[in-house]
């Protein structure tokens, strides 16, 4: 593969990652459910064109801005998206309309912007970017999807290309999922997610978007190395795969200095996470991030952008540490997630 | 006729998804679409939609919306005249 470098990150969220990036400040969710912290949208989106978005593309808009401008680049090859519900928001509005009016008079509004390409479409239309436009769905394995592309695309000739993921809590579409204890019960996770000891994941929302480029510039955060993407992967055979994804890549476990894990506090399948702790990793830095982000399709987004600040930053933030080992400087930083042990994903960066 | 047109502004607003404009920002005789409040074309349709659920007035030729949509002053009129609900 081509080496291609992250060149500009943007990261709306539960904490005010728009404006301060240093993850040492952000608060541990007690919430089972938590809003994005919303910046102002007005400095991002025109006045006339916010009115109809909702908190997903306003999100995606202004996250994919950010990494553009941290870049400055200002159009690029291709915009890749990926979403796990796409706009749910409108999309139950909507459904809501057609159930409360009988099926009769519906508008256009919700409707138009319920189709799950609608971020990618309006961010687009922002930067009048006619390039390659595509989202992708495909659960927790959303954001790694159109990372993937992004990364194919580099291989074929492309120089730069805008990819992230997006998720916005939908009211009802939170609630099937409380429905069936994806929620975590309570009213509030006094000491946070890691101790929990309970079933489910607390829920938020949010937008990453980055610039991968096949130049390295002042501004690069980390060259990116390789993405490996599972839609099913039984338990014991994680770290086999693992194995052979490094190993691709002319890496061993030894050479990762800090693994970024996707604990979320589900005690039913966190086990997934604590197994590759106690064995494979028991020598390597281990930190986690959805205490701080919360669980969505694309939260890997959040553990990716995090990963993208340490390694340019070469700070590791004593509310992101799982373990006591420190590996100073950060050379390689493996990312590994799945959600309710489906849709597992390996991500590999390194230091510029 | 009063409580109509400020009931329409209200509508407007809400349905429009106008922020931060006031009912009493909202003349009655200003263009509701182009210079005006800046309506368009989706907002025609939300419109012609509002019509018929609130007040049961279905518009059978889309060019008469040009002339009822001008202000709040002739969506007012217009609905005095033809509403069935």
């Amino acid at each position: 593969m081509k080496d291609c470098y992250i060149n500009g990150i943007g990261c709306v969220s539960a904490q005010d990652s728009t404006v301060d990036s240093a993850i040492e400040n952000y608060r541990v969710l007690t919430d089972r459910i938590t809003h994005a912290r919303k910046p102002n949208y007005r400095d991002y989106i025109k006045p006339a064109m916010i009115r109809r978005m909702s908190t997903g593309v306003k999100m995606g808009v202004v996250a994919a801005s950010i990494a553009m401008k941290e870049a400055e680049l200002e159009n690029p090859d291709a915009i890749i998206s990926g979403t796990g519900l796409g706009c749910s928001i409108d999309s139950d509005k909507f459904l809501k309309k057609i159930v409360d009016n009988n099926e009769q008079f519906l508008t256009p509004t919700a409707f138009i912007q319920s189709t799950h390409n609608t971020v990618g479409a309006q961010v687009a239309l922002g930067l009048r970017c006619n390039a390659y436009n595509i989202t992708y769905v495909h659960n927790a394995l959303s954001f790694e999807s159109a990372m993937l592309d992004a990364q194919l695309m580099i291989s074929e000739g492309a120089s730069n290309i805008l990819f992230g993921g997006v998720d916005e809590l939908g009211d009802y579409t939170t609630s099937l999922f409380d429905l069936i204890d994806h929620v975590k019960k309570g009213e509030v996770i006094e000491n946070g997610i890691l101790n929990s000891n309970t079933k489910g994941a607390i829920f938020s929302e949010g937008a990453q978007f980055f610039v991968l480029a096949d130049n390295i510039s002042d501004n690069s955060y980390a060259k990116f190395i390789d993405v490996a993407i599972y839609n099913v992967l039984p338990q014991n055979s994680i770290e086999e795969k693992l194995v052979q994804f490094l190993s691709v890549n002319n890496f061993e476990i030894s050479d990762i200095d800090v693994v970024i894990l996707g604990t979320n506090g589900d005690v039913n399948f966190d086990g997934i996470y604590s197994d590759l702790q106690e064995s494979v990793f028991k020598s390597t830095q281990q930190i986690c991030y959805k205490h701080l982000s919360g669980e969505y399709n694309t939260a890997s987004g959040f553990g990716f952008w995090t990963a993208c600040n340490i390694l340019k930053n070469q700070l590791i933030p004593k509310n992101l540490m799982l373990n006591e080992i420190k590996n100073v400087p950060v050379k390689n930083i493996l990312i590994y997630n799945q959600y309710r042990s489906e849709n597992h994903s390996f991500t590999l960066l390194s230091s510029c | 006729m009063e409580n109509l047109k400020l009931e329409l502004k209200a509508k407007i607003i809400e349905n429009l998804n106008l922020e931060d404009i006031e009912v009493s920002d909202i003349k009655n005789t200003d263009a509701l679409f182009g210079d005006g409040l800046g309506l368009d074309s989706i907002d025609a349709l939300e419109l012609i939609v509002m019509l018929d659920k609130d007040y049961g007035i279905k518009l059978s030729d889309p060019k008469q919306g040009k002339v009822i949509f001008e202000s709040i002053d002739t969506m007012a009129a217009y609905i005095s005249e033809n509403k069935t609900k």
